[in-house]
């Protein structure tokens, strides 16, 4: 089999190109040595079978960032057949020396100048064959995003093949790009010869919408209007999608999985349906939030539009450690703490990263909005509730802030903070649809054994031994409530709240059901009983707990594989448990010593 | 000397000499900042946030430390 990999600077629509040639077939590969994921896919290159690898944008091989050694520890380690070097065409003064470095370096290549249709309307016109022959490489212009060209690009890239040379890995890159005033001066040359562009461009689109989106005054709050409109649709959007596949789900297993597990044994029968299928029932409900909330990503992604945020809330973030794409990410926590950590992807620092991977878990998802407005409704008067969410809201950002400003020292970030702002772009529906597929398709991949883990496990716990009520104080989770009772006594959560606390570790979406099992009622019934057994201190302790601590096993899962560290997972974990607990603590004995 | 931090919105410059660390440069270079290069300062986002650079084609963010190390004459 042969390998090509796919290799450019950020935002030349190297992505694009990959999803139109893999269609749906690509996956995340496992690349020994390497730290990211990297996608790659199977496909037919004339009469090759050929692995296509999509290394991350890079401005420079020998540059310092993470993306850059990725790259580089890829082509030193992974011998390749060709190297396809995706350029933006508007760009090709610039960027072409990422061309000439990879020639230096001895790798078969060959040049796709992207963007054609961008670099025609601003009136760039690029000799094609000159360009070949002064580098060396066969050059064809496409448009990844329409796909004029790709077949073109395709063939040829077959005949390079055809050719049957041993495959070339890259060691020395180092030493072999010393020359670097050389390759700019060749660059120059290569341009002059081969290329005429008017000095500026005349984007004029891009002009006028950047004079409104990023004035001093309006910008920040038609950022916040967009954001809030946006999440408004994620989640107005996606509520009847997760309902309807909470149905769907529910109704397999009253009409299919009942009747034909009917004659299994009861243990059996409970740990499938009541552990593992509704576990990961709770978790598969996630999937259409996960798709809408990467088919927008995809859209603000592509548009432009995430760099000019970045541009208007970096000055705040800055203080914390943070960059103003962290904020967009936190916003979109507060639907769903899932897709919003797979958003941080966007992120080139690794420790940039880390850090709003820490704080994101802290935004108030939608699934312990469904907690507290049941908790409040039982706790507060109408009047009162409306303000006890608010403060919840608040506490969350509290958290964030705390979190980030307590940890930007450990998880310090050098990297200066240098973006391009590409020129506003309309992303086609086929390049939205093809992500907001993937990405749902590599959660439920990734999520997947390590939820059916913790759902057995907490089902267990809940219904060992077998001859008491499950989730009562007989089973472990009862002994683990009772043992746990010197830890949350002093927040006032008894041993009844503990274990729903238990199973809100795997999804906040179960700690209401969870109460009702616990409380063996439904309903009005249940309200009634907690609101005479617990009192609003107490119900507020809860709430602060299940705001701070671990969201829920999906967001557990991502991050672990979004971070690709187990100690990293684990700091999360404890952290979030800790910064719970004391601040509950603080609020629950002050309230008490006031004598609430 | 002057830096891009010290320039008003809309004003151009060449720039004279870069003084940052070798990573830097090679991200600056990589961006097209160059020596003689021209480039226009376009905005300055509010609460003393990132400038916004046009540089050849391409517009840039960047935080005013790293403006600061760009010399420029004018």
């Amino acid at each position: 089999m042969k390998r090509v990999a796919l290799l450019g600077m950020p935002n030349t629509g190297k992505s694009t190109l990959f999803n139109r040639l893999s269609g749906a077939s690509a996956r995340v590969g496992n690349w020994p040595g390497i730290t990211v994921d990297l996608m790659s896919a199977k496909m037919l290159l004339g009469g090759h079978i050929a692995e296509i690898v999509d290394l991350p944008g890079i401005y420079d091989l020998h540059g310092f960032s993470d993306d850059e050694q990725v790259v580089r520890h890829f082509l030193a380690q992974h011998a390749v057949d060709l190297v396809l070097v995706v350029l933006n065409s508007t760009q090709i003064d610039r960027q072409l020396a990422l061309a000439l470095q990879l020639r230096a370096l001895g790798l078969p290549a060959m040049l796709l100048l992207n963007m054609r249709d961008e670099a025609r309307r601003a009136g760039i016109g690029i000799d094609e064959a000159a360009m070949s022959q002064a580098l060396d490489m066969p050059v064809t212009q496409i448009s990844a995003k329409y796909g004029d060209g790709c077949p073109q690009a395709i063939q040829e890239a077959a005949r390079h093949l055809d050719r049957q040379q041993p495959p070339v890995s890259a060691e020395r890159i180092s030493e072999l790009l010393r020359a670097d005033t050389q390759i700019e001066q060749e660059m120059e040359s290569i341009v002059r010869r081969t290329v005429q562009m008017p000095a500026q461009l005349d984007d004029r689109l891009t002009r006028r919408l950047d004079r409104l989106l990023l004035h001093p005054w309006l910008g920040l709050p038609l950022f916040f209007g967009a954001m809030y409109l946006l999440f408004q649709f994620i989640f107005t959007a996606g509520a009847p999608l997760q309902d309807g596949m909470a149905w769907l789900l529910d109704s397999i297993r009253s009409l299919a999985l009942e009747p034909l597990l009917a004659g299994a044994p009861a243990w059996l029968n409970g740990l499938l349906l009541d552990g593992i299928y509704n576990g990961v029932g709770t978790v598969a409900a996630f999937v259409p939030i996960i798709i809408l909330f990467f088919l927008v990503m995809t859209m603000v992604e592509d548009s432009g539009y995430l760099s000019r945020a970045a541009f208007l809330m970096d000055a705040a973030m800055a203080k914390m450690g943070l960059d103003g794409r962290g904020f967009v990410m936190m916003l979109m926590g507060f639907g769903c703490n899932v897709p919003a950590l797979m958003g941080t992807r966007v992120m080139r620092s690794h420790n940039l990263r880390l850090l709003t991977m820490l704080a994101i878990p802290f935004s108030l998802c939608s699934a312990r909005l469904q907690v507290f407005l049941f908790l409040t409704v039982i706790l507060f008067t109408p009047q009162q509730a409306p303000l006890v969410l608010f403060s919840l809201y608040l506490m969350s950002f509290a958290a964030i802030f705390i979190t980030a400003v307590l940890y930007k020292g450990r998880l310090r970030n050098d990297e200066p903070f240098i973006l391009e702002l590409p020129p506003y772009r309309f992303p086609t529906l086929r390049q939205i649809w093809q992500r907001g597929w993937q990405e749902a398709r590599h959660f439920l991949h990734r999520a997947s054994k390590f939820i059916i883990i913790g759902v057995v496990l907490v089902w267990a716990l809940t219904n060992y031994p077998t001859d008491v009520p499950p989730a009562s104080s007989g089973t472990i989770a009862g002994h683990i409530g009772e043992w746990l009772a010197p830890v949350l006594d002093p927040i006032g959560i008894d041993s009844q709240l503990a274990i729903a606390l238990i199973f809100g570790f795997v999804a906040k979406e179960i700690v209401v059901g969870a109460l009702a099992v616990i409380y063996g009622l439904q309903g009005d019934a249940l309200m009634q009983l907690m609101g005479q057994q617990l009192d609003w201190v107490q119900g507020m302790s809860f709430m602060l707990f299940t705001l701070i601590y671990t969201p829920c096993l999906s967001t557990i899962a991502t991050l672990k594989s979004e971070s690709k560290s187990t100690g990293f997972m684990m700091l999360s974990i404890g952290w979030s448990l800790l910064l719970a607990w004391v601040i509950s603590f603080i609020f629950y004995q002050s309230a008490r010593a006031l004598g609430f | 000397m002057t830096n891009v931090a010290d320039l008003q919105p809309g004003e151009s410059a060449r720039i004279d000499r870069i003084d940052a660390e070798e990573a830097l440069q090679q991200r600056l270079a990589a961006l097209g900042f160059r020596q003689g290069k021209e480039l226009q300062l376009v905005r300055k986002a509010s609460f003393s946030g990132p400038l916004h650079v046009r540089i050849g084609t391409t517009d840039v963010i960047l935080r005013v430390a790293e403006a600061r190390r760009i010399q420029i004459q004018q």
